[in-house]
């Protein structure tokens, strides 16, 4: 293992798969707010005849030849759910889910042709289903770090315009931006994304690293810029752990393995994020029932007291009791009330309220009338 | 006096029926007009054809005399709060901001100037000490004020408002209203979709009724009758106060 770790290949490998997550974790953020996670998928699955194509048109298996292919047919892919909506009474999901399975359906059937190749042994294109991180090699590394580096740069230069896309397109419409062709480039840009991790990842699983790490960077923060940075960090660690899972252990696909680390994020993040963190969600619902108890019992001793001359007048337990059948937890808010100093106990063992909690009770009162 | 927006003739259809049928409509500049008609009557889709959002099937309509383009930086807009995502990841702020975006121009980013001039635009609003809220969390009136100052950065000579009173808190409705007059006082044009009849002639004094068709138009004082309202609503309208 150690010497693994200071293996050449696994240092190209664990390069390749942090670029790829971080380009496809900032793009992804931006999917996902946009709601347009599922497109992802469509883009990704389309992908394959493109790869398919390229193979059979060209011959080559260089990463920039079938990565353009399949670029292009996950862009038309786009393209035809687009025309589609607008031209028919079909709504985007129908056609997401139709685009995706027909370009998918032609992706298999073209792989399955080209293993009758003569030397289909060396095609090797069925590992883009599931993805093979073990066969990157430098020139892969070196494509993705510059298509990447372009969609990044792409995306810093507009920023503040798809900023305002992606918040709000009609009155970026009323600034008179191009939102279509904004609209059209921040797709692309995920194209390219989806593209570069096609052949680590694989097709099916794609749309994952452009889900995952954006829905978990978004447990984090209220601010899109270091969403968008946390998301990235997020994608890259998935990519460098999946890829040294699945090449550690042989034959473990890679895709799979780096979807799963990408859940794994996903998984604590939306139960431990603060604020909108499961957990944090929980306490906040107990303190505040809590809280709405205790002053329930508050306002209780208040109109016990308004029946007598004095709010100094104390009332027993068991007269509360009366009033909370089901709360088991009676005496532990009365202490916790006293010491809060809005209530005092007195000799006889009864409880009053203090001036303090008069005034609490009050407050509490005008605030329900408003 | 010359007018704000002159429509010809606007036609808009979304299928079959028309939304939006054969408008011929002039704001006259510094006008302070209610949209006022019932649900499905062209509301919305009036000042989004004003605004070149959507494509007319026939007429025109002029800002200023010109096509929107060439005026766009004069037209300041508050759409319905509901038609965007308010658990977008950005603050109060950041929203304001983006009413500069089209006098920046590409690629430069908001600096301290632009900080200073939204700010004041917010303190307008009553917003300023949540400046840098998260926009998930305000309420409804919060956030139409949002949208109102962001409208108000644009320092535009017409503004154009889709209920911005819709369902807020009567402190907010007053905040609006003053903000509407003192608008119409440095010589804006205001256009703004209202929802409650009652409050039409104390608050605005030109009026369109509008359903599908221009039913009337012009001072709130000669238009605004019960036989108009009558038209607008088909009948079904109760007896107005305030109606002449």
């Amino acid at each position: 293992m150690e010497q693994f770790l200071g293996d050449y290949t696994f240092r190209t490998v664990a390069l390749g798969t942090a670029i790829l997550g971080a380009i496809s974790g900032a793009l992804g953020a931006f999917a996902v707010l946009r709601r347009q996670s599922l497109l992802g998928d469509a883009v990704s699955h389309a992908a394959l005849p493109g790869i398919g194509l390229a193979f059979i048109i060209t011959g080559s298996k260089a990463p920039l030849i079938l990565m353009v292919g399949a670029g292009l047919a996950g862009w038309l892919a786009t393209v035809v759910v687009l025309v589609i909506t607008t031209t028919t009474r079909i709504k985007f999901d129908g056609a997401l889910g139709f685009v995706l399975s027909v370009f998918f359906g032609i992706g298999l059937v073209l792989l399955t042709f080209i293993q009758k190749f003569p030397d289909a042994g060396q095609a090797g294109l069925d590992s883009f289903l599931f993805g093979q991180a073990a066969a990157l090699v430098e020139q892969d590394v070196i494509t993705i770090a510059v298509l990447g580096g372009l969609a990044l740069a792409v995306l810093v230069l507009f920023w503040k315009e798809f900023k305002l896309l992606s918040f709000d397109p009609e009155f970026a419409n009323s600034l008179v931006l191009p939102v279509r062709r904004l609209d059209l480039g921040l797709t692309t840009l995920l194209v390219v994304a989806i593209v570069i991790g096609l052949q680590t990842v694989g097709v099916v699983l794609m749309s994952a690293m452009i889900i995952a790490p954006a829905a978990a960077a978004r447990q984090w923060t209220d601010n899109l810029g270091i969403m968008v940075l946390i998301s990235m960090v997020i994608g890259a660690l998935s990519g460098v752990g999946g890829a040294l899972l699945s090449t550690s252990m042989s034959n473990l696909p890679t895709g799979p393995t780096i979807v799963l680390c990408a859940s794994g994020v996903v998984l604590v993040s939306v139960i431990i994020a603060p604020r909108r963190g499961l957990v944090w969600e929980q306490i906040r619902r107990t303190l505040q029932a809590r809280r709405l108890r205790s002053e329930a019992i508050l306002l209780d001793l208040f109109e016990l007291a308004r029946k007598h001359d004095s709010y100094e007048h104390p009332h027993m337990e068991a007269a509360l009791k009366v009033m909370h059948p089901n709360a088991s937890t009676l005496r532990r808010q009365l202490r916790s009330l006293h010491s809060k100093g809005l209530i005092s106990v007195h000799s006889t063992g009864g409880w009053a309220l203090t001036e303090e909690g008069m005034n609490t009770c009050k407050g509490l009162l005008d605030k329900r009338v408003r | 006096m010359a007018n704000a927006i002159e429509v010809r003739d606007l036609t808009v259809a979304y299928r079959e029926s028309p939304v939006l049928w054969d408008i011929d409509l002039d704001v006259p500049s510094g006008a302070l007009m209610a949209i006022v008609g019932p649900n499905g009557a062209g509301k919305t889709t009036l000042i989004q054809a004003i605004l070149s959002l959507i494509k007319p099937a026939a007429g025109q309509i002029r800002i200023f005399g010109q096509p929107y383009r060439s005026v766009a930086s004069s037209v300041g807009y508050v759409p319905q709060r509901g038609s965007v995502d308010w658990d977008f990841p950005t603050s109060v702020l950041d929203v304001v901001l983006m009413g500069l975006y089209g006098r920046l121009g590409w690629v430069r980013r908001p600096g301290r100037d632009q900080r200073t001039e939204a700010m004041a635009a917010l303190d307008q609003v009553g917003m300023a000490e949540l400046a840098h809220r998260q926009i998930s969390q305000l309420s409804g009136g919060q956030q139409q004020r949002v949208f109102l100052a962001r409208a108000l950065v644009q320092d535009a000579r017409i503004y154009l408002m889709d209920e911005p009173l819709q369902g807020v808190d009567a402190t907010t409705e007053r905040t609006i209203i003053e903000l509407l007059r003192t608008l119409q006082s440095l010589g804006k044009t205001v256009m703004v979709v209202h929802h409650d009849l009652q409050t039409v002639s104390s608050y605005f004094d030109e009026v369109l009724l509008l359903n599908v068709r221009r039913i009337a138009s012009g001072p709130v004082s000669e238009v605004f009758t019960e036989a108009n309202l009558r038209l607008t609503y088909g009948g079904r309208v109760a007896i107005i106060k305030g109606a002449t």
